[in-house]
């Protein structure tokens, strides 16, 4: 009887202690943030395990080092310098895990997203951003779907994929009638989910009407550990041109499977490839030169983008397309916020629709976004030539000339 | 035939994929014809084995295939415990129980291993991963023909082993004929254990040639149990010659499904071989009638 009692007031006794406790986080430390202007929180959703977490990694380091970068030149000023805190979600490289890293985003409270880096991943995470009025800025996912849903929470940054292939293939019958036409036929190889099949099919639509003989298309499942059956087929086909569109250990592996299977067509020409990238280029320069990639890139020339690669390369990283645009996703975001002069969700997602934002370094002048997708976005060509990688086209841009067809070594 | 330049390569291609279905295979077909069981947690014994080769070259330096000095006995020592500390243990010597337990510890591994190492893909970036032998008609690479190779040698030492040592026959005679061997004075329970180990040091094996051209991620085991469970099917269930011949059908036949159906139909031909067989010889190629 008497243990009994002894544990009840144990347990009164705690109860108080809790109490209390439960009384100072409630009331207490909000009015303390409130005072100091607490941190506003930024979804940092990205595939950072799984196959396609190479990619994921790299958007999630570039996100990190926009937010210090805001943070370092004095956070939001509108709001009394309040400044930006990262909340990390990984997507595990699966729409459904994405979605619920959303839900989980939306209880911590954050202001906006930015991720998630696979057009797969976006359609499922707009969605439910949407549903908490959260903006959804799509860092890197290109598939056109995303911005034509009427969702008015997503805006994409970067260009969305119709608008890449059209540059794409115009940069294309552009650098081959410069060269006097020495492509005529193609290859098509693509991982088989959202973003690999739907350039297939667009490819396959536009490239007939370009003068391009499509001899085959060969799609391929993410992992795909062996390319030799698929090298053998382009070889056997002999095409002048071979347009890969998968992720970055897939594209890697096809591009050195061909080289060890003797396949030399006169380009390998790559839209938005996965793994034509300075760190394939460092590892295996030999696999990867004159490798042609008409992919998202920062203006060499811009200071900041000079700084970002610093930055990026002092963190052991390479710098990478996703760095720069998740980067850039993140400090749009951060201008939207000080227009905005509010964390509210409306209200960013109403000052993300209106921005003109110019200082950025992409090549794209001042944002304008028409139902969710920045009008000014386009892709440059990006060719590996002496062990780097050089933006060749469009002349605007290019630090060097395209070496087309490539020489048969 | 213009097809025969791409034909050619591809069948060699598939034959080293082959071989190592066949050394996964013989694990499992050494396991089912002593302990009369399907062993569901050998393809979660694989991709451990697979990330033991993987830390051991990422953390240690060790090459995949001087880590056979390692991996396989580790993996002995590993599959004599877990069949005498938990199989034995657990099943009450009932068959059933076992299927069950080695399915629970598959589960259990696996979902581990995920813990630890996330569901990342991880491959080993290794200096001859791309150098190829060349055989006149095909180029091969040089890790495959190095698999083939070491799946042949395993095959062959271990059909040696079953022939000619006495720990061989006393497996082959508790496969056969339990309470006879029991009766003779064999220790039943450390056949049992040997051969699991056995079976188990083949998939530790299998992990070494493995590495230096696959990938590792905790589901991995799936794809390879499955079609190590066809391979034993195929040849016979517990056929050393027929795990092998199994293997090297299988895997020349989702090569050339591959390469003429496409890349993502390239195991329609494996199941489509597996139905087949169980349709019309039920025993499997090399398998003894019932």
């Amino acid at each position: 009887m008497s243990a009994r009692s002894s544990t009840r007031r144990l347990t009164r006794r705690r109860f108080v202690a809790g109490t209390s406790a439960a009384a100072v986080a409630v009331a207490g430390f909000p009015a303390i943030l409130r005072a100091q202007g607490g941190p506003i929180k930024i979804g940092l959703l990205h595939p950072v395990t799984g196959p396609i977490s190479f990619s994921g990694l790299q958007c999630r380091a570039g996100a990190e080092l926009a937010v210090e970068a805001v943070n370092a030149a004095g956070g939001i000023k509108s709001l009394g310098g309040r400044k930006l805190e990262a909340v990390l979600g990984d997507a595990e490289s699966k729409p459904d895990v994405g979605v619920a890293q959303v839900e989980k985003m939306n209880e911590a409270g954050v202001a906006a997203i930015v991720g998630p880096f696979a057009s797969g991943i976006a359609l499922a995470t707009t969605q439910a951003a949407a549903k908490h009025g959260i903006a959804h800025v799509v860092d890197v996912g290109v598939v056109d779907q995303i911005v034509e849903r009427g969702l008015a929470n997503t805006f994409r940054f970067g260009p969305g994929l119709k608008s890449i292939v059209d540059t794409a293939l115009s940069n294309l019958v552009k650098i081959n009638d410069g060269a006097g036409k020495p492509a005529k036929t193609v290859m098509l190889v693509h991982e088989d989910s959202a973003f690999g099949s739907g350039m297939a099919k667009t490819l396959n639509e536009r490239l007939p009407a370009l003068g391009f003989q499509v001899l085959e298309t060969i799609p391929h499942a993410t992992p795909t550990r062996d390319f030799t059956n698929i090298a053998l087929k382009i070889k056997a086909a002999n095409p002048d041109l071979v347009i890969p569109s998968n992720y970055n250990n897939e594209y890697i592996l096809l591009a050195r499977t061909m080289r060890q299977q003797g396949v030399r067509p006169k380009a390998i020409y790559s839209i938005l490839g996965g793994g034509a990238n300075l760190k394939f280029i460092k590892e295996s320069p030999d696999d990867a030169a004159y490798i042609i990639d008409c992919n998202h890139w920062f203006d060499n020339r811009n200071a900041e983008a000079k700084a970002l690669r610093q930055k990026t390369e002092a963190k052991g990283l390479f710098i990478t397309y996703e760095v720069m645009l998740a980067h850039e996703c993140v400090r749009l975001v951060a201008d939207a916020i000080e227009r905005a002069k509010s964390t509210d969700r409306a209200a960013i997602v109403k000052a993300l629709a209106e921005s003109t934002w110019a200082g950025h370094f992409m090549p794209y002048g001042p944002t304008k976004f028409v139902n969710g997708q920045n009008q000014g976005a386009r892709p440059v060509n990006l060719q590996v030539l002496d062990k780097d990688f050089k933006v060749v086209f469009p002349p605007d841009v290019a630090e060097a000339k395209p070496v087309f067809p490539m020489p048969r070594t | 035939m213009s097809q025969l330049p791409i034909v050619v390569p591809s069948v060699l291609n598939g034959l080293t994929t082959g071989a190592i279905y066949a050394l996964v295979a013989l694990g499992l077909t050494l396991i089912y014809g002593v302990l009369h069981i399907i062993n569901f947690a050998h393809g979660s014994l694989l991709m451990l084995a697979m990330f033991g080769v993987f830390f051991l070259h990422k953390l240690a330096g060790l090459d995949p295939y001087l880590a056979l000095l390692v991996v396989p006995p580790a993996c002995f020592v590993a599959g004599y415990a877990l069949q005498r500390g938990v199989i034995a243990r657990a099943s009450h010597g009932k068959d059933h129980n076992i299927l069950l337990v080695t399915l629970g510890i598959a589960i259990a591994i696996e979902n581990v291993a995920i813990y630890f190492w996330r569901s990342d893909t991880r491959t080993l970036d290794l200096s001859y991963a791309f150098d190829t032998v060349n055989l006149g008609v095909a180029l091969v690479a040089l890790p495959r023909v190095v698999a083939f190779a070491g799946a042949l040698v395993v095959a062959g030492g271990l059909w040696l082993f079953m022939a000619r040592t006495d720990l061989g026959r006393a497996i082959r005679a508790v496969a056969k004929e339990r309470q006879g061997a029991r009766v003779v004075g064999i220790d039943v329970e450390h056949v049992f254990a040997m051969s699991f180990a056995i079976g188990t040091a083949c998939v530790g094996v299998a992990a070494c040639l493995l590495m230096p051209t696959f990938y590792v991620t905790p589901q991995v085991g799936h794809s390879f149990v499955l079609i190590a469970f066809t391979v034993v099917v195929l040849g016979g269930m517990g056929s050393f010659p027929g795990a092998l011949a199994g293997g090297l059908i299988i895997g020349v036949t989702e090569s050339l499904c591959g390469l003429f159906l496409g890349e993502s139909l390239g195991q329609i031909g494996i199941f489509a071989i597996f139905i087949a067989i169980l349709l019309l010889r039920p025993s499997g190629l090399l398998g003894h009638r019932a």
